[in-house]
C-alpha cells in the first residue's frame, strides 16, 4: 500500500507480513565503529551501528549520501581499503562466528559464498575485458569444485533466472553488449551463483531508469522468496524501500537513529529526521500544487568526534540535552526503535 | 517514389539482429585503426620480409658455409659468388646476416619475454599493494634505472661472459654468451615497464569491479592476474614491441664492443665487431648488418607507434 502511494508497485505477495513463524536470526552486528584516517583527521564514518538480519528478511538501509550505509556493510565484509580505514571496534556475529575478527583467508570463504553483494552502478562493477560466462563461472569456481563445463551450464541456468533472454549464447559476451538493466541482471546472476544466505545490495537500482528499477526490485524479492535469502537493500529511496522491504534501518551520520517494521515507519516515523524524509517525499495521492518540503542545513561534518545527537544542529524539536548527549536506540514499540531525546508527537522528552 | 517505398519495405522486414552491425571486437577494431597508420603497416610489411630473410634464407645456406673461413678470400668485395662480400677472414656476409638475424632476432624477442614477466611482476606488486611493498620494489627500479645501461649491460656481459658453456637445441650449436647475453637484456630493461604497470595498476585497482570481484571471494592473484592485468595488456604490447627494437639495439652495442654473443655464432651486431677496422676499405662488413639493424628497428618502432595508437581507447574515432 504504501508503495503504492510512492509511486512503486509493490511486490510483496498478499499476506506475507501476517503470522510469521519467529526466524532465527543471521547476522548480528553490534557497536560496529569505522574510521577513516585521512590527510584532513579522522572520518566517523560509522558510529556504533547495532543491528540484525534474520533469516530470509529484506532489511533495507537508508540515509542520504555519505551517511554510511555503504561503509557498515562494506566493514562487515572487511572490504574497506585498510588503511587509511580502521574497524574500530564491534562485533558482527554471522552464526557464531565474529566476521571482523576473521582472518583475510577465511573472509574468502565467506565472500560470494554465504554473503554476496551487488553494487551500484552496473556499468563499472563488471570487468569490461572479461566476458560474462568467465564472470559468473569465477564465483563458482573460487567456491565449488565444478569443472568448466558444468560452471558453464550452471552460469547459463543462473542468466536464465534473472530473465535474460538466449542465456547459454550470452555466456561469451562481453559486458558492454548489454544495457544497464541487463548488466545489473548479470551482476545479480553473479551473486546468486554459490546461493548465498545473505544479499547485500548496494543501491542497485539507482544507476537505472524507473521501469528497469521495477523490474530489478521485483527479481530480486522473486528470487529472494525462491531461495529463502536474506536480503540488505542500501539505497536512498523510499519509494523502492516501501517495495521490498521487512524491516528499515534509517541512517543519520554514522548513527542508525531509528528502525522499524516498513508499515510502522512509514505510518508512524518518531525520529525527526525519518518524519523530515517522509515529509520530503512526493506523493501520489496529495495535492500537486502543494510544495514538497525540504530539511533545511546540511549534514554534519564526519570530521568532528560525535557530540549529541547528530541531528540536532537541522531538528524542529532539538532540546537543551540533545546538544550534549548523544541518544541510544532504545525500543519505543514493537519491533520499533528510535534514537531520540524527543516524543515529536507529545513534544515534550521522552 | 517507388524506390523509397520499396527501400522502406526492406527495412521493415529486416530480422532483429541485422538491423544494428554486429559490435567490432576488440581484435577488429585494434586492426581496423592500425591499417590506417600507412608507416606502421608499412613497418609490419618490412619486419615480416626480415623474419622471412633470416629464417627462409636458412633454407638456401647451410649454418656451416655461415661459418665457413677461407682466408684466402678475405675481405672479398661484393661479387656474383658473394652477393654482400666475405669479412676478415673470409666468411660469407650473406650466410651470415642470415644466420646472426635469427639470432638477433630472438634474442630480441627471449630478452623482452624476460623484460615483461619482470616488469609485470614489479609492477603489479607495487601497483596493487601499495604501502611499503610498493616504496621498495620503485627504490630498487629507480636504483636501476639510475645506473646507465649500457655500463650495467657491460658490467654484466664481462662478469656472466663465459661461465656458461655451449648448447645444443635441436641440432644446432650456439654459444654460452647468448644466454647470458638475453639474460642481462632482460634484466637491464624492465624498469619503464614496471612503472608503466605500475600506474595502470594504481589507477585500476580504483574500480567498483575489482571491488566487485573481491565481494566474490577471489584471491588477491586472482584480481591481479584475471582481472587487472588483461586491463593494461594495451601499454604492455606497445612497450614490449618497442622493447624487441631496444633489446636488438642492446645486443649490437655489447657485441660491437665484443662482450656480446661468441664467434663463431654470428648476430648482426657481432659482425659490426671489427668493422670500425675497415670503414672506408671494406664498407660491404658494416654496410649490410648495420642496414638489416637499423630496417629491423625502424621498422618496430613503427609498429609499436601504431599498436600505440590503435590500442588506445581514447583515440578518436573508430
Amino acid at each position: 500500500m504504501w508503495a503504492m502511494v510512492y509511486g512503486m508497485p509493490s511486490t510483496r505477495a498478499a499476506g506475507q507480513f501476517e503470522a510469521k513463524l519467529p526466524m532465527s536470526t543471521l547476522l548480528e552486528v553490534n557497536e560496529l565503529r569505522t574510521r577513516f584516517h585521512t590527510p584532513e583527521g579522522i572520518v566517523y564514518a560509522v558510529n556504533g551501528v547495532s543491528f540484525q538480519v534474520d533469516e530470509g528478511e529484506t532489511l533495507a538501509v537508508v540515509g542520504e549520501s555519505g551517511c554510511g550505509k555503504s561503509v557498515s556493510m562494506l566493514s562487515i565484509l572487511q572490504l574497506i581499503p585498510i588503511p587509511p580505514g580502521e574497524i574500530a571496534g564491534g562485533t558482527a556475529l554471522y552464526g557464531s562466528r565474529d566476521l571482523l575478527k576473521m582472518t583475510e583467508a577465511e573472509m574468502m570463504t565467506i565472500r560470494g559464498k554465504e554473503i554476496a553483494m551487488i553494487f551500484q552502478d552496473p556499468m563499472t562493477s563488471l570487468n569490461p575485458v572479461l566476458t560474462i560466462g568467465h564472470q559468473i563461472t569465477e564465483s563458482l569456481r573460487v567456491h565449488t569444485s565444478l569443472d568448466r563445463k558444468a560452471a558453464e551450464q550452471k552460469a547459463a541456468e543462473l542468466l536464465d533466472t534473472v530473465g535474460i533472454p538466449d542465456a547459454a549464447h550470452r555466456l561469451g559476451d562481453y559486458p558492454h553488449q548489454f544495457s544497464g538493466g541487463m548488466r545489473q541482471r548479470v551482476m545479480i546472476a553473479m551473486a546468486l551463483a554459490c546461493g548465498p544466505s545473505l544479499l547485500i545490495a548496494d543501491e542497485p537500482t539507482t544507476a537505472l531508469d524507473v521501469t528497469i528499477q521495477a523490474q530489478i526490485v521485483e527479481l530480486v524479492t522473486k528470487i529472494r522468496n525462491e531461495e529463502r535469502m536474506a536480503v540488505i537493500w542500501i539505497t536512498h529511496d523510499l519509494g523502492v524501500v516501501a517495495g521490498i522491504a521487512d524491516r528499515v534501518n534509517v541512517m543519520y551520520a554514522g548513527f542508525i537513529v531509528e528502525t522499524a517494521k516498513v508499515f510502522s515507519l512509514y505510518e508512524n516515523p518518531l525520529h525527526p529526521y525519518t518524519n523530515a524524509l517522509i515529509g520530503a517525499l512526493p506523493r501520489v495521492d496529495r495535492r500537486r500544487d502543494k510544495r514538497l518540503k525540504s530539511i533545511s542545513g546540511a549534514p554534519p561534518s564526519l570530521l568532528v568526534e560525535p557530540h549529541g545527537c547528530p541531528f540536532a544542529p537541522r531538528c524542529d524539536h532539538v532540546i537543551e540535552r540533545c546538544r550534549i548527549e548523544t541518544p541510544q536506540l532504545l525500543p519505543v514499540g514493537e519491533a520499533h526503535s528510535v534514537a531520540c531525546w524527543v516524543n515529536i508527537h507529545s513534544k515534550g522528552p521522552r | 517514389m517507388d524506390n523509397i517505398l520499396e527501400a522502406q519495405k526492406k527495412i521493415a522486414t529486416l530480422a532483429a539482429d541485422e538491423l544494428e552491425t554486429p559490435p567490432l571486437s576488440l581484435k577488429q577494431l585494434t586492426w581496423r585503426r592500425f591499417k590506417r597508420h600507412k608507416m606502421a603497416v608499412a613497418g609490419l610489411v618490412v619486419l615480416a620480409l626480415l623474419i622471412l630473410y633470416a629464417f627462409g634464407g636458412a633454407l638456401f645456406v647451410s649454418e656451416q658455409y655461415a661459418n665457413y673461413n677461407d682466408t684466402r678470400l678475405s675481405l672479398g668485395a661484393p661479387s656474383a659468388t658473394h652477393l654482400f662480400g666475405t669479412d676478415s677472414i673470409g666468411r660469407d656476409i650473406l650466410a651470415r646476416t642470415i644466420y646472426g638475424g635469427q639470432i638477433s632476432l630472438l634474442i630480441g624477442l627471449f630478452a623482452v619475454t624476460i623484460e615483461t614477466v619482470f616488469g609485470i611482476l614489479v609492477g603489479a606488486l607495487a601497483g596493487y599493494y601499495g604501502g611499503w611493498i610498493d616504496s621498495l620494489l620503485m627504490r630498487f627500479t629507480e636504483a636501476m634505472l639510475n645506473i646507465p645501461e649500457i655500463f650495467l649491460l657491460i658490467v654484466m656481459a664481462k662478469f656472466f661472459g663465459g661461465k656458461i658453456p655451449e648448447l645444443t637445441i635441436l641440432g644446432r650449436v650456439y654459444s654460452g654468451s647468448l644466454v647470458v647475453i638475453i639474460v642481462i637484456i632482460g634484466l637491464t630493461s624492465w624498469m619503464y615497464l614496471a612503472r608503466i604497470v605500475r600506474a595502470e595498476f594504481l589507477s585500476l585497482k580504483e574500480n567498483e569491479f575489482v571491488l566487485a570481484a573481491r565481494a566474490t571471494g577471489t584471491s588477491d592473484k586472482g584480481i591481479i592476474f584475471q582481472h587487472i592485468l588483461p586491463n593494461c595488456v594495451a601499454p604492455i604490447v606497445v612497450t614490449a614491441t618497442l622493447g624487441v627494437a631496444n633489446a636488438i639495439l642492446s645486443e649490437a652495442y655489447i657485441s660491437f664492443l665484443g662482450l656480446g654473443v661468441q664467434p663463431p655464432t654470428a648476430t648482426w651486431g657481432n659482425m659490426l665487431d671489427g668493422a670500425n677496422q675497415y670503414i672506408e676499405s671494406a664498407p660491404w662488413l658494416w654496410f649490410f648488418p648495420g642496414l638489416l639493424i637499423l630496417l629491423t628497428v625502424l621498422s618496430i618502432n613503427y609498429v609499436g607507434d601504431g599498436l600505440r595508437d590503435a590500442l588506445d581507447p581514447r583515440g578518436r574515432a573508430i
